[in-house]
């Protein structure tokens, strides 16, 4: 063996150390917050401490409007964003013209997908709570954060939509097919799985947003629940539809975390500690619909 | 080389008796006049004026570049996916110039159906390829449906293959089967006109005899274009052949003749083999 390919071997070798060592610098980090967070938070984790309103007395607050709060921030969220994202993505990618005018939008949601979550926040206080006067809602939070994650829908459409070969549309064209039958039928099929993992992504990361929906002026300390939509009673016609509680206020996990954690008791630091395992529970499992979602809808062309 | 075309050539009269080439030639199908396109500014199709007759094939030959595949795609208006293509000239199909304003694309392609180079199946079962077809065009009866995949599937020679498996997968198939399976697809909307673009490129030699077997037996019915850049096979399957070069065409004849008697220098020089 010569020298210049031992020195080459060498090199092979330190670089595979180098890329292991930075590796595990990582996960070692992460694995000492998850040990840390669970160490003062599994006390406090149990059924009593998901279905309890905040308080007061640290060994009495729990979650349960915040979580609730987070679920009808998402869902509300979701309704809004993703049919606003995808059509978006189709119009952009499958049927605007390519010309100054797109480039110059497309130039612009990219840098909607950059610009820092406050500003968001600002931007609805503003035009939501404000000019809308959607007070401090559940509403005007889920439109706060779909005006963020928007821009993050539309690039993922538009890059699943990007990676439908050619060859697909051209074979639909060819059968006498229009655009939208071709988009509906066989582009968008083609492109779903990818779309919905973007989606995911997306709003796993939505829900851990804390700094929009404090500007906007979400409430820390909220001792009731939303109304819900469908209602049972006895009364005739014992089942009520209400909106009422996209208008009420609403406070999520992470500002009820982040309320915690400013608190100067330590048992706050134990609730937050168990309400983050409860955040970071909910985003796996997200991220993990996000990958089953992936696999499943793989396709090789 | 040039023995080798013409025993190939002798070949083909040996599997159809008589005249056939008489009796195919009947009526033009497709009428080019003056057909010019460009791809921005540049000209890739220059002037050319075609017939193409019913009932028979016709190939369209010459090296890479020559405009083979984008005179194919105008017949169908394909190229109308390309933004920067415009075309001049008219191609007359029924009486119309295909290219005039009024004309609805989808009605046009569904008349002239088309098979690409490398095989294309939709990534949904064999009986979803065959159906979308019709249900575009407003079929959703599901009897009218069996129906029509299973009588497409066997004039594709592809239902004894398939006949047990129509919801699996269209990748679940070979590279040859997933081609008959497009010739399907595209026979299921029961058009007249057949163009294949370079079908047999992407296949090995037992499928590409089954395809050019097919295609024998679909000429009765349909009128067939195919764009090849192999001689053997234009000499093998086709009744009349184009020869292009650099956007013009050189010559156009019945492929014994061209193969034979060649009028052109250009194209005895392509053919037999002294360049392209």
């Amino acid at each position: 063996m010569s020298r210049a390919s031992a020195s080459i071997k060498a090199y092979d070798k330190l670089f595979q150390a180098a890329g292991w060592f930075t590796t595990m610098v990582g996960l070692f980090v992460l694995l000492v917050l998850f040990i840390d967070i669970f160490m003062d938070g599994y006390k406090r984790l149990s059924l009593d401490f998901l279905t309890s309103y905040p308080s007061r007395k640290p060994e009495q607050a729990g979650i349960f409007s915040a979580w609730v709060g987070t679920v009808w921030i998402m869902i509300t969220t979701a309704m809004i964003a993703i049919p606003l994202g995808i059509c978006s993505g189709i119009h952009l990618e499958e049927y605007a013209r390519k010309n100054k005018l797109t480039d110059f939008i497309e130039i612009n949601i990219a840098n909607l997908a950059g610009v820092p979550s406050v500003i968001y926040g600002i931007l609805g206080l503003g035009l939501f709570v404000r000019f809308m006067d959607l007070k401090r809602s559940v509403l005007a939070g889920a439109l706060t954060l779909t005006l963020l994650i928007l821009p993050v829908i539309i690039i993922t459409t538009r890059e699943a939509l990007k990676a439908v070969p050619f060859s697909i549309r051209e074979a639909a064209y060819a059968l006498g097919a229009t655009r939208w039958q071709t988009v509906r039928f066989q582009v968008l099929p083609a492109a779903l799985g990818n779309i919905m993992t973007g989606i995911i992504l997306a709003l796993s990361r939505a829900i851990g947003e804390t700094a929009p929906l404090i500007t906007l002026g979400a409430l820390t300390y909220i001792p009731f629940l939303p109304k819900n939509p469908i209602s049972v009673s006895d009364q005739a016609p014992y089942v009520h539809v209400s909106a009422q509680g996209f208008l009420d206020p609403f406070t999520v996990l992470p500002i009820q975390i982040f309320n915690w954690v400013s608190r100067p008791q330590k048992g706050f630091l134990i609730d937050a500690a168990a309400g983050i395992m409860v955040l970071l529970l909910i985003t796996l499992c997200m991220n993990g619909i996000a990958i089953y979602l992936r696999h499943k809808f793989q396709r090789r062309w | 080389m040039e023995n080798l075309m013409e025993h190939e050539i002798q070949e083909k009269e040996q599997i159809r008796p008589g005249n056939p080439i008489a009796e195919a030639i009947r009526e033009s199908v497709f009428s080019l006049q003056n057909l010019s396109s460009y791809y921005g500014t540049k000209k890739v199709l220059n002037e050319i004026n075609l017939d193409i007759y019913g009932h028979s094939v016709t190939s369209l030959m010459g090296p890479s570049g020559c405009g083979k595949s984008t005179l194919i795609r105008c017949l169908n208006r394909m190229n109308d996916l390309i933004p920067s293509f415009s075309a001049q000239g008219k191609i007359i199909f029924k009486n119309t110039d295909i290219y005039s304003p009024n004309v609805d694309v989808t009605e046009l392609r569904r008349e002239v159906g088309m098979v690409f180079q490398k095989p294309n199946p939709f990534p949904k079962s064999i009986f979803e390829n065959i159906a979308y077809g019709l249900k575009i065009k407003g079929i959703s009866d599901r009897r009218l449906l069996e129906e029509a995949v299973e009588d497409s599937l066997k004039r594709s020679f592809l239902w004894e293959e398939v006949k047990d498996r129509l919801n699996d997968s269209a990748y679940s198939l070979s590279g040859g089967q997933q081609q008959r399976l497009c010739i399907a697809r595209a026979l299921a909307v029961k058009p007249e006109v057949i163009l294949f673009d370079e079908p047999c490129s992407a296949l090995d030699p037992i499928s590409t005899a089954k395809i050019e077997e097919l295609m024998f037996k679909l000429k009765e019915k349909y009128t067939l274009i195919i764009v090849t850049h192999n001689m053997q096979q234009a000499a093998r399957i086709s009744d009349t052949t184009a020869f292009l070069m650099m956007g013009e065409l050189i010559e156009f004849g019945i492929t014994k003749d061209i193969f034979t008697h060649p009028k052109h220098k250009t194209t005895e020089e392509y053919i037999t083999g002294r360049f392209g």
